[in-house]
């Protein structure tokens, strides 16, 4: 069958089981504590909860094209995908034994953040994530964040997503830390209207990270399309080190400098040299490749 | 203890540390004539981009320093700064990069300590003390994920049931003494010895891997986390 032809799954509409299917090579797929091991949080019960046998992450082992990999995806479906102690401590376990092994993971994120049932076990578990990743790095293994779930990627989820080597978004994919409800809660409906969606979009979706650099690769909400975008970041350097660092500094200094005075993202749009940034969100994913490939900002080495 | 205090009891021998617009810098000597690096969010400031570039910029400058003075990292900060214009700019990229720089820092030789004696909260505090390779708390500290009122509106339990519940089962629960169970704090501080001291101790029993996990099991505040960890790395060494 032609690509043209080839029916579309959409990332976006996939639970974390069929993400992870649909990634990885056919039925290479082997689940580290799975369901039948029935390892829930020990937390939910506190609030007459109802419980997920896998703490809404899928973790295991498969390959891609070949290659072995490690790969987990969150289930943003189960409690927003929130890291509580179970679910954390598996994305820990994992990012480990990828340092260990010297194999490279790719991580689907889904999340709104930490799950506020139990909050310091799930903001702890985000630190010892972040560490993980990047002490794995250190050791050359390449971390692959995958961003277009139902609940985005927010909170210390933003943070995380962030030390991973390499990111691809779809145009659903929202990459932040404070979720529009919370902003609008703080500080009102004149600073973040969160029922405004394309307001929400073009201030955290896929597109406006895309533009800004915040993230590497965008894609059509297609499994397909993130197992290809995968595939392309998992053959790039692997490299984490003192220089790298400096160069992220530099790449949000100068973020800062150029774009800092701007309000909105279609002013921002405009400075990097969009031709039309009003028409941005309405364009097809090849025809916004081909209007923000010469002007977006790249992260390439520096993130 | 208020900052002064605190600074004077672990620098017996001298400090300077000037504050700007909710930053602290400056550098301290300790016992035996280094130096020990300054660094902090005070005053509850929320961190936003600009100061979260800023704080990474001083500590990449002290990664390329040679030698090993560790970096001790101060901290009453408020929340991250919730705003349209911080998100708008990539807020994840830059706090991120905050414990980035924090964790290189460490690889060139300079430890970081994060010393938690406020406040600080949710991504803020993920992206400066947790980022810490060790951190240490003074009681009368108020480190949060959320707040009450927002953890009961998400839960939509009142704030009297959720104090209630607290009694039982802490782990969701704002507070130092309900954060300490889960591993997050390696130490708290005792404010009547010289912190000095208690600085000395640390830096001589500096941890070679990320206990926190081990610390959440034998405090009980993490019951399954080590256990999982382990379970994961056995199976993906198969």
């Amino acid at each position: 069958m032609s690509d043209a032809l080839r029916p579309i799954t959409s990332w976006y509409e996939s639970t974390a089981r069929q993400r992870i299917a649909g990634l990885l090579d056919r039925g290479s797929f082997t689940e580290y504590i799975g369901p039948e091991q029935r390892e829930m949080s020990p937390h939910l019960d506190l609030f007459d909860l109802p419980k997920q046998f896998d703490d809404g992450i899928v973790i295991g082992e498969g390959q891609l094209e070949g290659q072995r990999v490690y790969a987990a995806a969150q289930e943003g479906r189960f409690m927003g995908g929130a890291f509580g102690e179970v679910h954390g401590a598996k994305l820990i376990g994992l990012i480990r034994a990828a340092r260990k092994h010297k194999r490279d993971v790719l991580i689907s994120f889904d999340t709104g953040g930490v799950r506020l049932q139990e909050a310091n076990a799930g903001e702890v578990s985000i630190a010892e994530i972040i560490r993980a990743i990047l002490l794995a790095r250190a050791d050359g293994v390449r971390v692959i964040g995958l961003l277009g779930g139902r609940a985005g990627c927010y909170g210390g989820g933003g943070l995380i997503a962030n030390c991973c080597s390499s990111l691809v978004i779809s145009e659903q994919g929202r990459l932040s830390v404070s979720g529009p409800e919370v902003i609008e809660t703080n500080h009102g409906v004149e600073e973040f209207d969160s029922k405004d969606r394309a307001f929400v979009w073009r201030t955290m979706g896929g597109k406006h990270r895309y533009l800004i650099g915040a993230v590497d690769a965008f894609v059509e909400d297609d499994i397909a399309a993130f197992r290809a975008a995968a595939r392309t970041a998992l053959a790039k350097q692997a490299r984490f080190d003192l220089a790298l660092v400096q160069a992220e500094q530099q790449r949000l200094a100068t973020r800062l400098q150029r774009l800092g005075s701007l309000t909105d993202s279609l002013q921002i749009w405009k400075a990097l040299g969009v031709e039309a940034p009003e028409s941005i969100s309405s364009l097809p994913t090849e025809a916004f490749l081909a209007a923000s490939q010469t002007v977006r900002e790249c992260a390439d080495e520096a993130r | 203890m208020k900052l002064d205090e605190i600074l004077q009891s672990l620098f017996p021998a001298g400090y300077s540390a000037t504050p700007r617009q909710g930053l602290l810098s400056g550098s301290g000597k300790r016992g035996n004539g280094t130096d020990v690096h300054i660094l902090g969010v005070i005053d509850d400031t929320p961190l936003g981009i600009e100061d979260a570039a800023q704080l990474a910029s001083q500590v990449l400058d002290i990664a390329r320093t040679p030698g090993d003075a560790p970096i001790l990292l101060v901290i009453d900060s408020s929340s991250q700064r919730m705003s349209r214009h911080d998100e708008l700019l990539g807020l994840n990229e830059y706090l991120s990069h905050l414990a980035k720089a924090l964790f290189v820092a460490e690889l060139h030789g300079h430890r970081s300590i994060g010393l938690l004696y406020g406040h600080t909260a949710a991504g803020a505090f993920i992206a400066t003390a947790l980022a810490a390779t060790v951190l240490v708390g003074l009681p009368g500290a108020t480190p949060e994920v959320m707040d009450l009122p927002s953890v009961s509106r998400v839960t939509k339990l009142s704030i009297d049931v959720l104090k209630e519940k607290a009694k039982t089962n802490p782990v969701f629960a704002p507070g130092l003494d309900y954060l300490f169970p889960t591993g997050a704090v390696h130490q708290i501080w005792d404010p009547a010895k010289p912190l000095a001291e208690q600085l000395e101790t640390v830096l001589s029993q500096w941890p070679a891997e990320d206990t926190r996990a081990q610390l959440g099991l034998a405090r009980g505040g993490r019951p399954a986390a080590q256990r999982i960890i382990d379970q994961v790395l056995a199976l993906a060494g198969q």
